[in-house]
């Protein structure tokens, strides 16, 4: 097993239920791991959350923290996988004076040439929206800080694994 | 553990009945058989103290000197019995007061229910008087906590709370009810709870486990058991012992396994660790195969973790999958009940004996005997040793009796030389080393065991930590006996100092009051020894006490605990001087 550091996606799949956003983030910190980002939302199975964890550690490590996450009453399982074997994107706003988009043709290439789509324009500002992997993103904000960005914020990673993680079958197994 | 959803049909065919929430947590106590509780009141949890007042038939309330002591005695109650303890509090400082015994709860397995009132919900979140929160507190030490702020979800927060702290790998839980919620009515009916989707308590045992780790045992030359508390909380001490003495193998503990087999056992060889015995430590080093029972490699176990058995093969007996490869590499891992797991690899483990392999704890035990054992318990020089007490204490108590230590020196003098015939008998704070936990620990074990001896054993530094608890003792009548070995300094630490901090005694130091004086005060008979002759005596005038008695000795000032692995060194380093 790499005893190297490397990017893992964290899947845990839970109960929705108040307080364990707080028992899983305490399990990081005791071991002094950054959490480079956190996402949690509903996932495919109705009541069941599903938190999108990103941390650089070892294979050692991760290992011991997933059990430490199991381990808590309300989760339902856990699991984790690096880049090769998900899918996941990330999505950023930018924010940009409305009149830079009249004034400098630039900006309009940026954006065709990036795939960003206009969320929406007023006369004040414009707002940009663009979804891929993390590099093209900063690409993307490099380009256009040479204009100015007013506002920019980035999401937390949201990934699917390439191989099936078979929770309702476990769901199924709870239930008898 | 069964985990199928069994209707309790006597619940669920009662008719409901309107009441209030602070009723129904009584209500719940008693349908989950709780007759004993440790609390302190306060005006968050008023109205259930009202209703204890109504049930007082049915359950007894102890009421402690602080919350930490209704923690502890839950804890001493939960760990004599097996079953679970509960203590109360009211909100706010009530609630945080009870954090240090939650504390140690979690890190010792041991199952106990905590309830906490709370401000009434209107109020949640806008720094009321007496508000907390204590679930965000409490969440990184407990098993389980939950919030409850509407009387109707009272009774399946408290089931499921009940279930979840005596499951599996047990352990303690928080329900933090609001004021609004126990005033409310509704129509109250209870089920036990006997399973959470989500939550695994035992995991499944593989069979090719088992198969793996009886052809690893039964290959072995020099096999070594390590047993910890798993053993006792899953009620595998007979198990246990038959596979041992179907293979011939010497067998220590950790200071949590201590009382599981009987000190005399010929396979028991002594505690594991930094104040343990030469030869489980030295011999660690040098066993072939090493199985891990219910113990979970605590570094004051394993001193220096790369230098830690790395010849062995390792087999890891665990409830708790987590505790799997998180310090020491096994070989093999049967996860699963203790007892399920020892019943089911017996039939496949060969008769042996071992006996040269034996021969080695004996010639070391021989040395450690030489060198320290017989000078801590029949010393000749001036000075009374801690030994010596813990050795009268067996002679009057044959040893039958329960020891609740508290932590220091004396804690590892009590824990290496106490005698023990049965089982759940040696009540300690392990992970955590909580001072303070004694006194009132014992208290929970005497309710818990009244037909048992049950004797404390502290410092006089962790003793003045919950001596207020000496109140609880006369009010309850509980007839505990109370050591105190006065070394007048925090002993442990001063060794410490001595060692490695070039006799820097920085604070450590005490000058302690009229001991004596003090449990007078609380109408406690009470005697000071502080000559050998008059040892012997005082303790059996203690042990046929019918009722509480305390005993102050006063011990040898710079006495101390030997053998010690120094922290960081390798268990096999351990040092006999
Ligand atoms: C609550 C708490 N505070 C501090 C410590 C650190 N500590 C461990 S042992 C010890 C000294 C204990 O002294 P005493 O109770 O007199 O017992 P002795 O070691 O002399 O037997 C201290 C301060 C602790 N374990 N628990």
């Amino acid at each position: 097993m790499s005893t190297e550091k490397q990017f893992f996606t964290i899947s845990v799949y839970t109960e929705n239920n108040i307080g364990l956003l707080n028992r899983i983030s305490a399990i990081f910190q005791r071991r002094h791991v950054n959490i480079e980002s956190l996402n949690t939302s509903p996932s495919e199975i109705e009541g069941v959350s599903k938190f999108t964890i990103v941390v650089s550690m070892t294979e050692v490590n991760i290992k011991k923290i997933i059990g430490q996450i199991e381990k808590q009453v309300e989760v339902i399982k856990a699991y984790y996988h690096n880049d090769d074997e998900t899918i996941y994107q990330i999505s950023g706003l930018f924010k940009i004076k409305s009149e830079l988009l009249f004034e400098e043709p630039q900006i309009q290439n940026i954006i065709k040439e990036s795939y960003a789509r206009i969320v929406t324009v007023n006369t004040n500002f414009f707002v940009l929206e663009k979804s891929g992997r993390k590099q093209e993103l900063v690409d993307l904000h490099e380009k256009l800080s040479v204009f100015g960005i007013m506002q920019y914020t980035r999401s937390g990673r949201i990934a699917v694994t390439k191989e099936e993680m078979k929770i309702s079958t476990l769901l199924e197994t709870y239930n008898n | 553990m069964e985990t199928q959803t069994i209707k309790n049909k006597e619940t669920s065919k009662k008719a409901t009945e309107r009441i209030s929430g602070s009723e129904a947590i009584v209500r719940c106590l008693i349908e989950e058989d709780i007759k004993i509780i440790y609390g302190y009141p306060g005006g968050a949890i008023m109205p259930v103290y009202d209703e204890l007042y109504k049930y007082q038939d049915k359950i007894h309330h102890v009421l402690t000197r602080h919350e930490q002591g209704a923690t502890h005695s839950a804890q001493g109650f939960a760990r004599i019995s097996g079953k679970v303890g509960v203590a109360i509090a009211t909100s706010g400082p009530g609630a945080t007061n009870l954090i240090t015994g939650i504390a140690d709860a979690q890190i010792d397995s041991t199952p106990m229910v905590c309830i906490t009132g709370q401000v009434p919900s209107h109020l949640l979140g806008s720094d009321a008087f007496q508000e907390t929160d204590i679930v965000g507190i409490s969440t990184p030490v407990t098993k389980w906590n939950c919030q409850v702020t509407k009387a109707a979800d009272i009774p399946a927060a408290l089931a499921k709370a009940f279930y979840i702290a005596r499951s599996g790998r047990p352990g303690p839980v928080l329900v933090d009810i609001t004021k609004d919620a126990q005033f409310e009515e509704f129509d109250f009916s209870y089920e036990k709870c006997t399973k959470v989707r989500s939550y695994v308590p035992v995991p499944k045992t593989n069979v090719k486990s088992i198969e793996a780790a009886a052809k690893l045992i039964n290959e072995a030359k020099k096999p070594f058991v390590v047993w910890g508390q798993g053993v006792i909380l899953s009620e595998a001490e007979e198990a246990f012992k038959a596979v041992i003495e179907k293979a011939g193998i010497p067998s220590a503990w950790t200071i949590l396994g201590a009382s599981a087999i009987p000190t005399k056992h010929p396979l028991n060889v002594g505690m594991v660790g930094m104040h343990g015995n030469y030869a489980p430590n030295v011999l660690t080093n040098e066993c072939d195969v090493l199985i891990a029972i219910g113990m979970r490699f605590d570094d004051r176990v394993t001193g220096k973790l790369d230098e830690y058995a790395t010849q062995a093969k390792v087999i890891h007996f665990e409830i708790d999958p987590s505790e799997v490869d998180k310090n020491v590499k096994t070989d093999v891992a049967v996860l699963g009940d203790a007892k399920a797991s020892l019943e089911a690899i017996l039939p496949l483990i060969n008769e042996n004996s071992h006996t040269e392999w034996c021969q080695k704890f004996a010639d070391l035990y021989a040395i450690e005997y030489e060198k320290v054992i017989k000078n801590d318990i029949h010393p000749t020089k001036e000075g009374l040793t801690m030994g010596e007490v813990i050795n009268q204490i067996n002679i009057e108590s044959k040893g039958e009796a329960a020891i609740v230590s508290d932590v220091g020196q004396h804690q590892m003098i009590a824990c290496r030389y106490a005698e023990f015939n049965k089982t759940k008998s040696n009540i300690t704070s392990g992970g955590l080393g909580t001072m303070g936990f004694g006194l009132p620990a014992a208290i929970g074990a005497k309710m818990a065991a009244p037909d048992r001896e049950v004797v404390s054993i502290s410092g006089d530094g962790g003793y003045q930590m919950t001596i207020q608890e000496l109140g609880t003792i006369f009010q309850q009548k509980a007839a505990v006996k109370v050591v105190v070995l006065n070394n007048e300094f925090l002993g442990m630490v001063r060794q410490w100092q001595q060692l490695f901090f070039d006799k820097r005694y920085a604070s450590t130091e005490m000058t302690n009051p009229n001991f004596v004086a003090i449990a007078e005060g609380y109408y406690i008979k009470a005697k000071k020894v502080t000559k050998r002759e008059e040892l012997a005596a005082a303790v059996k005038e203690m042990m046929e006490s019918k009722e509480a008695y305390f005993l102050e000795v006063c011990v040898e000032k710079e006495g101390n605990v030997f053998p010690m692995v120094p922290s960081g060194a390798s268990v096999s380093d351990v040092r006999l001087e």
